[in-house]
């Protein structure tokens, strides 16, 4: 489904280089976690696959079912099914939350060919969709994630993929400024959209996400690569040793 | 990144070629040689067949407007205007006053029609709830050439015709109110206004009346090298409401044009006026070239006690705008709005702003602005608020936010802010921010294009004052931001 083959990234107007050569794979249905320390790119691969402007691709390619998306703007890879939850959601002052979240679900429908969805009908997903993350239908009329605290912003994220459907979700440091209490919230709407093809990649820098998201494959990233790959027992490995071992070997 | 990379280079590229109302009519007109000398003053005057007054205060304006030198404190530079080199009177060809639709130019019927503007009353009534008709004066250069449900408002106590018409059937009212608010001198282009008038329209709300439907003008500037020179005078007696709507188009032309109004409006005691504008000028094209120059002078008297003025305000048209809709709080505890969306694209420049006078006591004021240039453009907001000795309590609240599209627009807010009473409480607010390259990203994330972020960004930015327009005409106003911003935004 993901499949990322020598990418090579730097900074755009600079010559910093942060990925050198990664590869990555996530089957469909696939929960994958990349996990690593901080300034090992974990967050620039995250925005190169949903095509943010500021990076630069030097070398490689990412295939999302085969197909090169790195040629498409954001807005055609979210079409083609990519999510990302953001580790800082944007504040859109002046917009109701309500009004983005239809815009953004008749953007892709009409993207993809399909009708609009009717006024009942969207609502009735919204409803559903909040219900279960336990958002309250307040917030759904307030402008998006204007004044949210970094819980509700987080959840708002997960609802926005609940509602978009998408077939391949990154997300990035979604545990971050959570707490445990969140946490769960979050790790529950993840898991109610687990589904055979449904692929996601969670980064993380903590093990913590990762006892209510149970991952399927662990990848350790340092230094702009994937340098040890493994199953659920990295994860815990890495949180009884730290990093200490990776930085060196990358 | 490549989308976003285009919508910067269309911005820059911006053709403003987009403009929607820039076809011409051909329509035989009666006009005078060019320029301006007392011989002019007399033939508008006769043409309208005015009282001698009026041909009398027209002259001692133009008199006056001769001494004066044209201001040059705006933050907008444009060549010298030659004033002599303008036509100062066109009007359709036609043997008197139509007395019916059938009567009028049947081009310029088409042109209402194709910019949309209902003038058939048996159409309109046909399928519109009666609270959600709208009773239209139809201006073409110089003059009316039709104002519609006059016989229905009629009913109601309620005048409303061209100024033209006013002068003929209510020559004291127009005698007792015109200048009373914007005196003869007041400025440059007023005096010229006060000299060389046209058209423009004229309501009368008696005591007591809620007018029955809205009221609108709609102003289309047709003929080449001409200059429009509208007159509104709106009074609404002690508690009478009346809400109004201008609109403004006129065609693409490589000449600049000019169009220099004036507006007053009166309000007694409990009297509220409600005055929106939807101003799309021709705002020339992408290196500047052509477009009107949009001068003019709107004002607001709060004579009687507890009396309202709002103004609201979108702007997206002219290549140069100069205009400051102000309120002069006289009665005690009145009230001033001003509610402005300003769009500038291309090569436009906007310097635009209010004055709220506060003189009598309790009286209070909010102006809520929102600029927003992209491409070239040059935007200004400039405002007064000010307290006389006498306005105990007055209060104002001002937010002023802009809002950048691109790297080559500016913005520019400049407030002036003067109390003489120890009571008065003013606030402002001013913030200015850029559409940031992430929230477009994070749009753009969940599917939207380019455009479309763009777009509902801008929309969040002005809803506030959007909320302010009468229904009809928000989703219209929502529509022209987007045109206006066409290449920035869908």
């Amino acid at each position: 489904m993901l499949q990322i083959n020598n990418l090579h990234v730097k900074i755009a107007d600079e010559d910093k280089v942060i990925l050198r050569g990664l590869n990555l794979k996530v089957a469909k249905g696939e929960v994958a976690a990349i996990m690593g320390p901080n300034g090992s790119g974990k967050s620039t691969l995250s925005y190169v696959i949903a095509g943010k402007p500021d990076y630069e691709v030097t070398d490689g390619e990412v295939l999302l079912d085969g197909v090169n998306i790195l040629e498409m703007a954001p807005d055609e890879r979210a079409a083609a099914g990519l999510f990302l939850a953001f580790q800082y959601p944007m504040e859109i002052p002046g917009v109701a939350t309500m009004t983005f979240l239809k815009a953004a679900m008749n953007a892709q429908r009409k993207q993809r060919g399909q009708a609009e969805l009717t006024t009942p009908e969207f609502i009735k997903r919204v409803n559903a969709a909040a219900e279960l993350l336990g958002i309250p239908k307040d917030m759904l009329r307030r402008p998006l994630n204007v004044g949210f605290s970094g819980g509700e912003k987080k959840r708002m994220e997960i609802l926005q993929m609940t509602l978009l459907e998408p077939k391949m979700s990154v997300m990035d440091e979604t545990d971050s400024g959570l707490d445990i209490d969140a946490l769960k919230i979050v790790a529950e709407g993840v898991n109610a959209r687990r589904d055979p093809e449904h692929g996601f990649l969670v980064i993380t820098h903590y093990q913590r996400l990762l006892d209510y998201i149970k991952p399927d494959t662990v990848h350790v990233m340092s230094r702009g690569l994937i340098v040890k790959t493994g199953g659920p027992e990295l994860a815990l490995e890495l949180e009884a040793n730290g990093y200490r071992d990776y930085q060196s070997a990358a | 990144m490549p989308a976003i990379q285009e919508t910067i280079d269309q911005v820059k590229a911006i053709d403003v070629s987009e403009y929607k109302y820039g076809f011409v009519t051909d329509v035989e007109m009666e006009k005078p040689a060019k320029g301006l000398t007392e011989d002019t003053v007399r033939y508008i005057s006769s043409r309208k067949n005015e009282p001698a007054w009026m041909l009398e205060w027209r002259l001692d304006a133009f008199r006056r407007w001769k001494t004066m030198t044209e201001p040059t404190w705006a933050r907008v530079s444009y060549p010298q205007i030659d004033f002599q080199d303008i036509y100062y009177y066109a009007a359709p060809k036609m043997n008197g006053a139509p007395k019916s639709l059938d009567e009028v130019d049947p081009a310029i019927l088409d042109a209402y029609k194709k910019l949309g503007i209902p003038l058939r009353e048996q159409e309109i009534l046909a399928g519109v709830e009666p609270q959600n008709r709208v009773a239209v004066d139809a201006v073409f250069d110089s003059v009316s050439v039709v104002t519609t449900f006059r016989a229905e408002l009629a009913k109601a106590g309620v005048i409303f015709c061209s100024i033209s018409d006013a002068l003929q059937e209510h020559p004291e009212l127009v005698r007792k109110y015109i200048g009373s608010v914007v005196p003869v001198t007041d400025n440059y282009y007023a005096t010229l206004n006060s000299a060389v008038f046209t058209d423009g329209s004229f309501v009368y709300i008696p005591k007591g009346v809620r007018c029955p439907m809205e009221l609108s003008t709609y102003f289309r500037i047709n003929e080449k090298n001409t200059g429009q020179f509208e007159r509104t005078l709106i009074i609404a007696e002690e508690g009478a409401y009346v809400s109004y709507l201008e609109g403004c188009t006129a065609p693409q032309r490589d000449e600049n044009q000019l169009h220099a109004a004036v507006v007053e409006l009166v309000t007694m005691d409990d009297a509220e006026i409600k005055y929106s504008t939807v101003q799309n000028w021709y705002p020339g094209d992408a290196n500047g070239k052509g477009g009107i120059y949009n001068f003019v002078t709107k004002r607001g008297d709060c004579r009687g006690k507890n009396s309202k003025i709002s103004w609201t305000q979108v702007e997206t048209g002219s290549a140069i705008t100069w205009k400051y809709p102000s309120v002069i709080l006289r009665g005690e505890g009145s009230r001033g709005e001003f509610y402005s969306i300003a769009v500038s694209n291309g090569m436009q420049q906007v310097d635009s702003g209010t004055k709220m006078i506060h003189l009598g006591k309790n009286t209070t004021s909010r102006i809520i602005s929102k600029g927003i240039s992209a491409g070239r453009s040059q935007n200004t907001y400039r405002g007064l608020v000010s307290a006389h000795r006498k306005a105990t309590n007055a209060r104002n609240f001002t937010n002023c936010d802009s809002l950048l599209i691109g790297n080559q627009c500016g913005a520019h807010t400049v407030p002036y802010i003067e109390s003489k009473t120890s009571t008065a409480t003013f606030e402002h607010e001013a913030t200015t921010s850029k559409i940031s390259e992430d929230q477009l990203f994070y749009c753009m994330q969940r599917g939207l294009s380019a455009e479309e972020s763009t777009a509902l960004i801008v929309n969040g930015f002005v809803k506030d004052v959007l909320q302010q327009l009468p229904m009809e005409f928000a989703v219209e106003a929502q529509k022209l931001i987007s045109i206006s911003l066409e290449g920035s935004v869908g």
